[in-house]
């Protein structure tokens, strides 16, 4: 992962730099994801959400003349946090089916707020002006940028696997394993299962603020619900509740998306036969695969 | 007031539309437990086929049937093939495969019938206005909204008055009883879903003369028929029509008035923005009102 | 006489038309095994249930730690000094016997979350821990996934969690069930080791646990308590042989 870009820029390919920046800022996301999902039980089908509205308050911030990363990427991360507040608030005190529902129905109302604001482009998204900074880096090199998207990859991947072994992390487990039991111990789970949710979120936003940056553009098509899908199947192609195994899920996504509509302008039959394949034939259920992990 | 009414009876026809899905979605939901991303997809499919069936020129009853029972055929598919294997599964197991169901009907719906969108034309004896008190209104709305109220009552009378009903009520709680009265669950399963089907491809059919039939329209009513049933209350078909009418009226009652409301009270361009913006996110704020309410809907089923 | 442990007062519930707890009153001494006994369906665990806090009652009220508790969650209820055991094993099935009986431990001495520090090497966490599992005599076994020990195993973990608890009440509900002949004698073993540390209410079916064990008894029929004392006393009583017992014990 750190090798390819290195040397493929010596090879002059800014293909397989940007390439692999699109790998790495989903796999942010995917991460994120995992960490509710594979942790905490929580099946959120609404995480394009806080993706879109980390890129849109980049985006805006842009519009304003305010292209300083760090300060566009706290503000980014602070927004979908929020945003993850309320929806985790409103949905956390349902589960199951219901809580898949209201978490993707969630997403749709970002979704078409988005396109609703024709001060932000609306249907069209919304460019970035042409400078971007992170303390005297210019993010405009394609290089920089992906150094910078690892390194943010690298330190979230890092924190949220001491996370998920900490007192905190059990506690998540527990609740994905039994929340009856762990409220029963005494634990207000509503509160940590809140907590995860937001951290999911934030690492959502940021990766969408990163995404504005490599994109140079935002759209309300960030937050679809095709991307929430898409961002769930890179948790389960990764492996569930592996956190690292998110650059996998990630890579494997891109890489058969970029691979299948090169042969077929009509790829996503093709990937929709081997994902329901991957379901199907997946002895235990995907889900089963986590219990199938040592989780030692 | 006169626009109110009208506004009014366009919210009405929307949510019987979307109680059609609705009542599907939640039926298979009671019954087994399975959450379907591809009921959409199903109602996509009645709106193809009957536009197509329509452009050949047959008549406009012929075409909605064509569109049902094609919708149908499809259910009874996906539920051997696909969703009998979930039942076991976890949801997110359901999820992923129903996801995987949408890529692959939008492709498949696209190969057949290419990227533009289709119209079907209103059948001719049911184009013309007719004249309501004050105002002028399209016959054929007020046919949907007839269509869609009886096929709730023969829903209502199909659940509460029939065997197939008390099996499916008696199926969502007591599945072992059932099975051991001697009833093939696996069958009623594929009817009911057959059933649910049936729904969403009539309510696919009937909109598809009024919207455009495209790849992605299915998506659009599934979060619709989604919010309805989250504030109706899962698995419970009176929840379902609640919930559906609510968020049909609600949702167009708030694209007709939100902006006019806003617009002495702010500035012209942020009027504009804000009220689209309001007015598009209305259904959710409903949705989440109901959620801090009751958190398991207006009409919950079971104990707790 | 003493503030009892826990007091009960005019508790009723109902499903629907199905009354399942009456105009209930119960106390519970401080120290004292309490076992609450009936025919199925006489709505021992809903009782048990309302107690803990799982289910929200129609009526009356609960006093715990001389607290009004009737509103409180069963997080709550626990972090006042409850502890539960369930009829079914409700484990974490995929988290070790040890990690289970942690996450107890955690339960009790911290209530604020932290982020960072590896709860897997943590001793204050794990010490206790492995202590607790020895008590229930399942030291070998911490390793081992919670899902993957035997039922009977899992029964004495159900009890390690809630003494890794360190409850003042500890609300059992049957914990003999589906146990052998020498784990039943092995759990009776266990809970008159404990028994007069902490105050127990026993839902139970197997007699000869609640003749050991309690102090007291209570008849459940129906939602209703029809008789309550020393368990010859219950025994011998003529309204619980004819209602419960049916003549033949």
């Amino acid at each position: 992962m750190l090798a390819l870009p290195a040397a493929a820029g010596v090879l002059h390919q800014p293909f397989w730099i940007n390439a692999c920046t699109r790998i790495v800022i989903f796999a942010l996301v995917a991460a994120s994801l995992d960490l509710i999902v594979g942790y905490g039980g929580l099946v959120s089908f609404g995480h394009a959400a806080y993706f879109a509205v980390g890129g849109y308050t980049v985006a805006v911030l842009a519009q304003h003349g305010i292209d300083a990363a760090p300060v566009a990427w706290v503000v980014a991360v602070a927004l979908s946090a929020l945003l993850a507040v309320v929806v985790g608030a409103l949905s956390l005190r349902t589960s199951g089916i219901f809580f898949i529902m209201i978490t993707l129905a969630f997403a749709q109302m970002v979704f078409f707020a988005l396109i609703a604001i024709k001060a932000w482009g609306g249907n069209d998204g919304l460019p970035l002006g042409a400078r971007a900074t992170l303390l005297g880096l210019d993010l405009r090199d394609p290089t920089v940028l992906y150094f910078v998207c690892l390194t943010l990859l690298v330190a979230f991947v890092a924190c949220a696997a001491q996370l998920v072994e900490s007192r905190f992390g059990i506690v998540l487990r527990g609740i994905r394993g039994s929340e009856r039991r762990v409220l029963a111990l005494g634990f207000p789970t509503f509160r940590y299962k809140l907590v995860a949710f937001v951290i999911a979120g934030a690492g959502a936003g940021l990766a969408g603020a990163l995404w504005a940056d490599y994109a140079r553009f935002v759209s309300p098509d960030m937050a679809s619900w095709s991307r929430s899908g898409e961002f769930l199947v890179m948790v389960i192609l990764g492996g569930i509740g592996t956190l690292a195994g998110a650059v996998y899920g990630a890579a494997l996504l891109l890489g058969l998306e970029s691979v299948l509509s090169g042969l077929t302008e009509h790829w996503m039959l093709p990937l929709g036969l081997i994902l329901l394949a991957i379901v199907l034939f997946a002895k235990r259920g995907v889900y089963g695969w986590i219990a199938g992990r040592d989780d030692g | 007031m006169s626009l109110a009414l009208e506004q009014l009876l366009n919210g009405l026809q929307f949510g019987v539309m979307i109680f059609l899905l609705a009542a599907g979605l939640t039926l298979v939901f009671g019954i087994m437990g399975v959450i379907n991303l591809a009921h959409g997809s199903i109602y996509m499919l009645g709106a193809f086929v009957a536009a197509s069936v329509a452009g050949t020129g047959a008549p406009f009853v012929v075409a909605v049937l064509a569109g049902a029972a094609a919708a149908g055929l499809a259910g009874i598919a996906i539920e051997l093939v696909v969703i009998r294997r979930l039942y076991a599964r976890h949801h997110l197991d359901q999820v992923l495969a129903t996801f995987a169901l949408i890529l692959i009907a939008n492709d498949g719906v696209s190969m057949i019938w290419g990227k533009t969108p289709l119209n079907m034309a209103v059948p001719a004896a049911l184009s013309p206005a007719v004249t309501l008190g004050g105002f002028i209104y399209p016959a054929y709305r007020l046919v949907l909204i007839a269509a869609g109220i009886l096929i709730a009552a023969a829903l209502y009378v199909l659940i509460s008055r029939t065997r197939l009903g008390m099996l499916i009520r008696a199926g969502a709680t007591h599945r072992e009883t059932v099975a051991a009265l001697g009833v093939d669950i696996s069958r009623l399963n594929t009817v009911v879903f057959a059933l649910g089907a049936v729904l969403a491809g009539t309510a696919g059919a009937l909109l598809a003369p009024i919207l455009a039939v495209q790849v992605g329209m299915g998506e659009q009513i599934l979060i619709l028929t989604f919010v309805a049933i989250i504030v109706g209350g899962l698995g419970s078909i009176r929840g379902a029509f609640a919930g559906a009418l609510l968020v049909g009226v609600v949702d167009t009652l708030g694209r007709a008035y939100i902006p006019v409301i806003l617009k002495p009270i702010a500035k012209p361009e942020i009027a504009d923005s804000l009220g689209g913006g309001l007015s598009a996110v209305a259904i959710y704020v409903l949705m989440a009102i109901v959620l801090v309410w009751k958190p398991r809907g207006l009409f919950p089923v079971g104990p707790r | 006489m003493a503030e009892p442990a826990l007091a009960v007062r005019r508790l009723r519930k109902s499903f629907g038309a199905l009354v399942v707890t009456a105009d209930l009153d119960l106390d519970v001494a401080t120290g004292e095994c309490h076992a609450v006994i009936g025919p199925n369906g006489a709505g021992k665990t809903t009782l048990l249930d309302q107690l803990a806090g799982e289910l929200v009652p129609d009526g009356g009220r609960i006093v715990f730690a001389a607290r009004d508790v009737t509103r409180l969650g069963p997080d709550a209820r626990a972090r006042l000094g409850m502890a539960r055991s369930f009829q079914i094993p409700t484990l974490i099935a995929d988290l070790t016997a040890e990690d289970n009986v942690a996450l107890a431990v955690q339960a009790r001495t911290a209530t604020a979350m932290r982020f960072w520090r590896s709860a897997y090497r943590d001793s204050t966490l794990r010490l206790p821990a492995r202590a607790a599992l020895a008590r229930v005599g399942l030291a070998a076994r911490g390793s081992v996934a919670a899902g993957d020990l035997a039922h009977g195993e899992q029964r004495l973990l159900e009890v390690a969690l809630a003494l890794a608890r360190e409850p003042t009440l500890l609300l059992l509900d049957e914990p003999m069930a589906g146990l052998g002949h020498d784990e039943s004698r092995a759990m009776i073993a266990l809970l008159s080791s404990i028994k007069g540390t902490l105050t127990i209410l026993l839902v139970e079916h197997d007699m000869e646990a609640v003749a050991h064990l309690a102090d007291r008894v209570t008849v459940l029929v129906a939602g209703r308590a029809v008789a309550s004392g020393s368990y010859d006393a219950v025994r011998a009583d003529p309204v619980v042989r004819s209602a419960y017992l049916g003549g033949d014990a």
